[in-house]
């Protein structure tokens, strides 16, 4: 158990005409090894979750454990905590100061403290992560980089303090779709090939589906649905009741069993609608 | 602590005295602020207070609102309260150590205490009862005499409308990327003033950078739809003066000239 | 009503809304003061009243292109007419940018008012129109965006898609015959999207206003009359979403997606399954397999 979170709750303005409640009795389980897809509409308290396990938003009520340590509790080190979760933003490129790459995404490890051979290790794995090549793009200005590459370096700058959890914010907004393909690959790596545990804030049911092995939906402040991700796009029409839809080819699926055809419902990607389609037409032939 | 601030914010409301015409109200804040300097003593003060008092009431304002307005600035009322207090000369009262309070000190400090005080408040009057826009616009009509001079009255006004709108934008950025960089393990908040400074750079660089590429693609936009400066452009609302904008701004000619000349009797 | 004259060499310039005749931009690289090119030697047309998207990954030159077509950008080679008006004619700018007005990615960066009607004001203020005209043609925008109930709001506590909405009644309110959109869902999120997708719907529906828009999100293209997509500043592709959508390698070949459906499509048929190649909607395809 990575992080547990206990009746959270956050209440923007409390006590005045403008009070909205931002995060309502949230409780939530993360087991490490999780590859979370947390969705919901703007404004249904996705971004105020994450930015409340890090230590960055402070609870109204309720506790957070991470790995063992209640970050509520008045010893806790706030560094330690937001080097074990590491938060990638929306639009990381646009929090990029340094001169170059290298120093860029040397400033989280460095405020960790680290220095010289290992700081460079550091540097250099990150960049190798995230599919930026270290010998060229070192000492380049990040403010020179192509916009796919800039969010890269954003990223490596996160992922070089070494988090146990990794939450990202929409990190595919505003990218082309052979860009949003290339970050997904690599945070993909990063979960199979690093361990570490995941959470995909995405408005994208294609991307979640493909990724990840479990769904949070938030609506109003509330978690809603909590479950493995096949389960979850079986309910469509609870999804679509808050204006949330499921990936086409789901849709698809379930629009061909609805006809009377015997398929499976609950396929996520193309690749598997594939094999269905073609099991259930080569089962009618032979019928 | 940044959305504390009061000046400058509007309170909306549908009184003569936000119907007043922008330029009008300008200029009586201009007098009012010409009268502050020119006062002497403190009977004139009543007068003042009296002008504040009415204008809080018909333009249904709340007291609280005004003196959350001041709550910034307490820090510089105390400095003027104690640089007062201590550094006039006079009929001394006591000392404490090397410092020595007087009573004509004391008069004084109370005096300038209440002058920026008023000067505060006259000042969020306008703003709380004049919307940006027509604030901007009164400004703009006002200084285009000045344009014979060489003065770009318009796009100061531009400027101005621009700032403001931009300002909950940048405020709100400014929010996100200290969350972005505290992620990353900084620290805004310990450390002394020159530690802090330096700390500061991870905000203050990434706030340039985007501020700038706002203010390009912004110019963009502008472009696009055809803005060409202030020459040849007509407004959706035109400024245009009533009777009764006439009539109060005479009556409150009067009213501050009358305050005006009380340093002479 | 046209200025086009007739060394132009336009045909049938009534049904040409903008035409580009071999245009190239070239521009200095900030890296190394390279001369890099983001379109070539282009020539395309865009008719009245056409609903046309243009796709391209980012860098193929498409937002180029989209800023060249109402002057913003002058090519460095070959001409760019709006209603046979050529863009290089300094006399008819103001006439080219009112015809063909332009939504851009982010609603932040192109609200210039802190109330909403003073920013749908701000066009027609600029081209001189007088103060009644301005009134009703605010308010006819606002209401065309289903945005005149926030004409009093302050636009920084709108939503995006609401934002993007006021963005485009901000260039309705210039009578534009053309609204060029480059990439104007980019920021947003699904909400907002179908908003801002369904009013540029209308738009040319109802409105009759030709459409340019620019995206790389497949699913917007599926509706258009005609599709370009772009690579490397030149044409890679064009025809009708079915047309283009059916040819699905090299569509992603280009960096671009194909509708899932499209796609399950196209690997039953290589798997020698008889059926149609050029499905674009959920429908379609469950007809095709019952």
């Amino acid at each position: 158990m990575l992080v547990k979170i206990n009746n959270l709750s956050y209440i923007y303005n409390p006590n005045t005409p403008f009070e909205k409640k931002a995060l309502d009795n949230i409780n939530l389980q993360i087991d490490e090894g999780d590859f979370i897809g947390l969705i919901g509409h703007t404004g249904s308290g996705k971004s105020t979750l994450v930015q409340h396990l890090n230590g960055i938003m402070k609870s109204t009520s309720g506790s957070i454990i991470v790995d063992g340590i209640n970050i509520y509790d008045k010893d806790a080190n706030l560094r330690e905590i937001r080097q074990k979760v590491g938060l990638v933003f929306q639009y990381p490129e646009h929090q990029l100061f340094e001169e170059t790459v290298y120093k860029d995404i040397a400033f989280g490890p460095k405020n960790l403290g680290l220095k010289d051979e290992e700081l460079k290790q550091r540097v250099k794995s990150s960049m190798e992560l995230v599919g930026l090549d270290y010998d060229t793009l070192k000492d380049r200005s990040p403010f020179e980089l192509s916009g796919g590459q800039k969010r890269r370096v954003a990223i490596a700058g996160v992922i070089a303090m070494k988090p146990k959890l990794l939450i990202l914010d929409e990190p595919t907004a505003g990218l082309d779709p052979s860009g949003r393909d290339e970050i997904l690959d690599e945070i993909r790596k990063l979960y199979l090939k690093e361990g570490i545990t995941i959470i995909l804030v995405s408005h994208s049911m294609e991307d979640v589906a493909k990724l990840s092995n479990r769904i949070l939906v938030m609506h109003e402040g509330k978690i809603i649905i909590n479950d493995e991700t096949r389960e979850v796009f079986k309910k469509a029409s609870e999804l679509e009741e808050i204006g949330l839809g499921i990936p086409q080819i789901t849709s698809f699926m379930r629009e061909f069993k609805s006809k009377g055809n015997d398929v499976r419902d609950d396929i996520l990607t193309v690749e598997e609608a594939k094999e269905e389609i073609l099991k259930y037409l080569r089962r009618n032939k032979n019928a | 602590m940044l959305r504390d601030i009061t000046i400058g914010q509007y309170f909306p409301g549908d009184t003569i005295i936000h119907k007043l015409d922008p330029r009008v109200k300008i200029i009586i804040i201009g007098l009012f602020i010409a009268s502050l300097f020119f006062i002497n003593s403190f009977y004139p003060y009543i007068l003042i207070l009296l002008f504040i008092g009415i204008v809080i009431k018909i333009a249904k304002l709340p007291i609280k609102f005004i003196l959350k307005g001041l709550k910034p600035l307490y820090f510089i009322i105390l400095i003027t309260l104690f640089i007062n207090i201590f550094m006039t000369k006079g009929e001394v009262l006591f000392t404490i150590g090397p410092l020595t309070v007087t009573k004509e000190g004391i008069s004084m400090a109370v005096f300038m205490a209440l002058r920026l005080v008023f000067l505060i408040t006259g000042t969020s009057l306008l703003t709380l009862t004049t919307s940006p826009i027509a604030l901007t616009d009164g400004i703009e009509k006002l200084l285009s005499p000045f344009k014979i001079i060489g003065l770009p009255a318009h796009e100061l006004a531009m400027m101005m409308t621009i700032a403001l709108r931009f300002i909950p934008t940048l405020l709100e950025e400014t929010d996100k990327i200290m969350k972005a960089q505290m992620a990353r393990g900084a620290d805004f908040e310990s450390g002394n003033i020159l530690n802090r400074a330096k700390n500061l750079v991870p905000l203050l660089v990434p706030l340039f950078i985007n501020a700038f590429r706002r203010a390009d693609e912004l110019a963009t936009a502008m472009e696009a739809r055809c803005y060409r400066g202030g020459d040849n452009r007509t407004r959706l609302n035109e400024l245009k003066l009533k009777n009764y904008d006439i009539a109060i701004l005479l009556s409150q000619i009067a009213f501050f000239g009358f305050i005006i000349s009380t340093r002479y009797i | 009503m046209f200025y086009g004259n007739k060394k132009d060499g336009v045909q049938n310039m009534d049904d040409i809304m903008i035409k580009t005749d071999k245009v190239t931009y070239e521009y200095k690289s900030n890296i190394d003061d390279s001369v890099q090119t983001a379109v070539k030697d282009l020539s395309i047309e865009v008719k009245k009243g056409e609903f046309l998207v243009i796709l391209g990954h980012n860098g193929s030159g498409k937002s180029t292109l989209a800023k060249m077509m109402n002057g913003l950008l002058l090519p460095t080679r070959g001409e760019v007419y709006v209603s046979g008006m050529n863009t290089k004619d300094e006399d008819k700018i103001w006439d080219i940018r009112s015809k063909a007005g332009m939504v851009f990615q982010n609603p932040d960066n192109q609200i210039v008012a802190t109330i909403v009607e003073e920013d749908v004001a701000f066009g027609p203020e600029n081209l001189g129109v007088p103060p009644k005209e301005i009134r009703k043609r605010v308010d006819e925008a606002l209401s065309t965006v289903e945005m005149l109930e926030y004409k009093h709001h302050a636009p920084y506590l709108l939503s995006g898609g609401q934002k993007q909405r006021v963005a485009i009644a901000g260039i309705l309110s210039m009578n534009p015959e053309c609204i060029i959109f480059d990439e104007p869902t980019a920021m947003l999120d699904p909400n907002g999207r179908k908003e801002v997708m369904g009013t540029i719907k209308k738009l040319n529906k109802d409105e009759g206003k030709t459409i340019v828009l620019i995206t790389h999100y497949m699913d917007e293209a599926v509706k258009a009359d005609r599709i370009l997509v772009m690579s490397d500043g030149e044409i890679a592709l064009e025809g009708t979403p079915k047309e283009i959508f059916r040819q699905v390698e090299k569509v992603k070949e280009l960096g671009l997606d194909v509708p899932q459906v499209t796609e399950l499509a196209y690997e039953l048929r290589k798997e020698g399954i008889d059926i149609r190649n050029d499905v674009l909607s959920i429908e379609e395809l469950v007809d095709l397999l019952c």
